[in-house]
């Protein structure tokens, strides 16, 4: 597979470089693989730091700045950061306000941020920490690693660094981002597999007239491999595991999330059937969002992530942001 | 000559990890591709390329200087899941063994179910549900097993080393319960796992260090 890099190993680093470049609101320790806000701390805010593996970009670094993340450590391509990492971030962070972990359901992710908070709170700095594990694709959450997260991390991101962003305290903030979290329900298909530029190869092998369906983020296989469908009857599968098992109640906030190798143009022909089926029955649709945001390197496919959101979660999704992935507002 | 289990016997068994990593790096990363996210071997390469830097450059004097400093590596330079676990089983193990120069083929056996005591506490997982421990825990079992019936170390880190080995090839029909692998379900039957499968190359170096030695 040909990339757009010039080793395996440097990939991470060389990204780094490349967003410091392009964005001197942003303090990027290459060395120490940290993305931060260059004004952080800010006095008596609550830091949000949020952290995983590289290859989904945007996010994480893509959501540090004001109104969202104060601080990102990228891992390895789809390996979770190290320890180290997010205890200086939080460090980096913390103006004596404490700090939000935003941790991704995956076994490195929680791992690592477990020790981290440990380390933080050697040093005195309280941290809480939420799990995102919105994708319901997987069915069985006794027998696995549980639920993972997948674009409802957006969600959380946001609402959560709006709600420091506007002087919240560290529980509050923590609430609600496991609020978000509880409201949000998402599903993912794959076309193709991605390719890892340390394997060089893709992750498994889809043949042409097939697709993965509940696939995560990682170039992992899904549940169930089917014969190819078309963008409705994707829509469909996904919108049918989604309500199933979502909350019922108001409004919903909708992202449909392209995997990094789907075109605009499909993924707002697929937005389009998601919408008319919601209509159909009868859930209402207050804020969407189209676009490549939670991706997986070069796999295409698509998910759709729904959050009930009262007024309190909307007028926080509605708050300026400004990162070099989302900005509105401001 | 039966070996002297001193901080030189692990440092000499850091090595041949360092070396046997390396050399089957894409092999653990293709059976990761098969039920995970393809980089276990990568990962590993890199942790135990830190970790053989760091104890060349500061030599610890002791067997659980040598463990704990290879498992500190581990934990702040591998991520993913395999760093905390491998980095927490080292370190409880290198705890276990104290600051003693030289320890006994019974210390071992304590400090190896230290680790595993590690494994279990961080992770959360059990023999059977498809991880590390499915070849860790016959390993130490086995170890065990055989210094009770007399064997001498290099004989009884061979029962270890045959354990490890069954029981990562035992993971092939299990269905994974733990880690990203688990959300394969069913389809997670008849591939090896890939933690399993390392920690059997790890017992394995041990026993051939015990050879090299004895």
């Amino acid at each position: 597979m040909k990339m757009l890099i010039n080793v395996p190993e440097t990939v991470v680093s060389d990204a780094l470089r490349g967003l410091a470049a392009a964005h001197p609101e942003l303090t990027v320790d290459v060395q120490n693989r940290l993305v931060v806000r260059r004004d952080a701390p800010v006095a008596d805010k609550v830091g949000v730091v949020s952290g995983g593996g590289s290859g989904h970009e945007p996010l994480h670094g893509g959501y540090v700045g004001m109104g969202m993340l104060d601080a990102a450590c990228p891992g390895e391509v789809f390996t979770s950061p190290v320890p180290d990492q997010m205890a200086r971030a939080t460090a980096a962070v913390h103006s004596g306000a404490g700090v939000l972990h935003i941790v991704k359901n995956y076994t490195g992710d929680v791992l690592n941020f477990k020790l981290a908070a440990e380390l933080a709170e050697d040093e005195g700095i309280d941290v809480r920490q939420v799990l995102v594990d919105d994708d319901v694709a997987v069915t069985d959450s006794t027998h696995t690693a549980g639920r993972r997260g997948t674009g409802a991390t957006l969600f959380v991101e946001k609402v959560a660094g709006a709600l420091a962003e506007a002087g919240a305290p560290l529980d509050r903030v923590a609430a609600t981002a496991r609020k978000v979290n509880e409201c949000s329900r998402s599903f993912g298909v794959a076309l193709s597999a991605c390719t890892t530029p340390a394997k060089g190869s893709p992750t498994f092998d889809l043949p042409p007239g097939e697709l993965e369906l509940g696939v995560g983020i990682h170039g992992e296989p899904g549940r169930e491999r089917r014969g190819m469908m078309t963008a409705q009857e994707i829509a469909d599968v996904a919108l049918d595991a989604i309500l199933e098992d979502l909350p019922p109640g108001g409004p919903v906030l909708l992202l449909v999330n392209g995997m990094g190798g789907t075109p605009l143009l499909e993924l707002y022909g697929f937005s389009s059937h998601v919408q008319r089926i919601l209509g159909q029955r009868h859930v209402g649709v207050a804020r969407t969002l189209v676009g490549n945001y939670v991706t997986s390197l070069d796999m295409a496919g698509a998910s759709v992530t729904l959050c009930r959101a009262d007024e309190e979660l909307l007028r926080l999704w509605d708050a300026p942001v400004r990162t070099p992935g989302l900005r509105w507002g401001c | 000559m039966e070996a002297v289990l001193d901080a030189a016997f692990f440092r000499r068994w850091l090595t041949r990890v360092t070396a046997v990593v390396e050399r089957e790096a894409t092999a653990l990363t293709e059976l990761d591709s098969a039920i995970g996210d393809a980089d276990h071997g990568s990962n590993m390469r890199r942790g135990f390329d830190a970790a053989s830097a760091a104890v060349d450059s500061e030599p610890p004097d002791t067997p659980g200087g040598v463990l704990t400093a290879v498992g500190r590596q581990l934990i702040s330079k591998v991520g993913g899941a395999s760093g905390p676990l491998y980095g927490t089983a080292l370190r409880r193990a290198g705890r276990a063994l104290g600051g003693e120069p030289r320890v006994s083929a019974e210390q071992l056996r304590d400090a190896l179910g230290a680790a595993v005591d590690g494994v279990r506490d961080l992770g959360g997982a059990a023999v059977g549900d498809k991880t590390m421990l499915d070849a860790l825990v016959p390993a130490v079992e086995a170890y065990g097993a055989a210094l009770e019936r007399g064997a001498d170390l290099a004989g009884a880190l061979d029962a270890a080393a045959a354990a490890a080995r069954d029981g990562a090839e035992a993971t092939i029909g299990l269905r994974a319960r733990k880690g990203r692998a688990s959300y394969l379900g069913e389809r997670s039957v008849g591939h090896q796992d890939p933690g399993a499968t390392s920690t059997s190359l790890l017992v394995a170096a041990l026993a051939d260090t015990a050879r090299e030695a004895s």
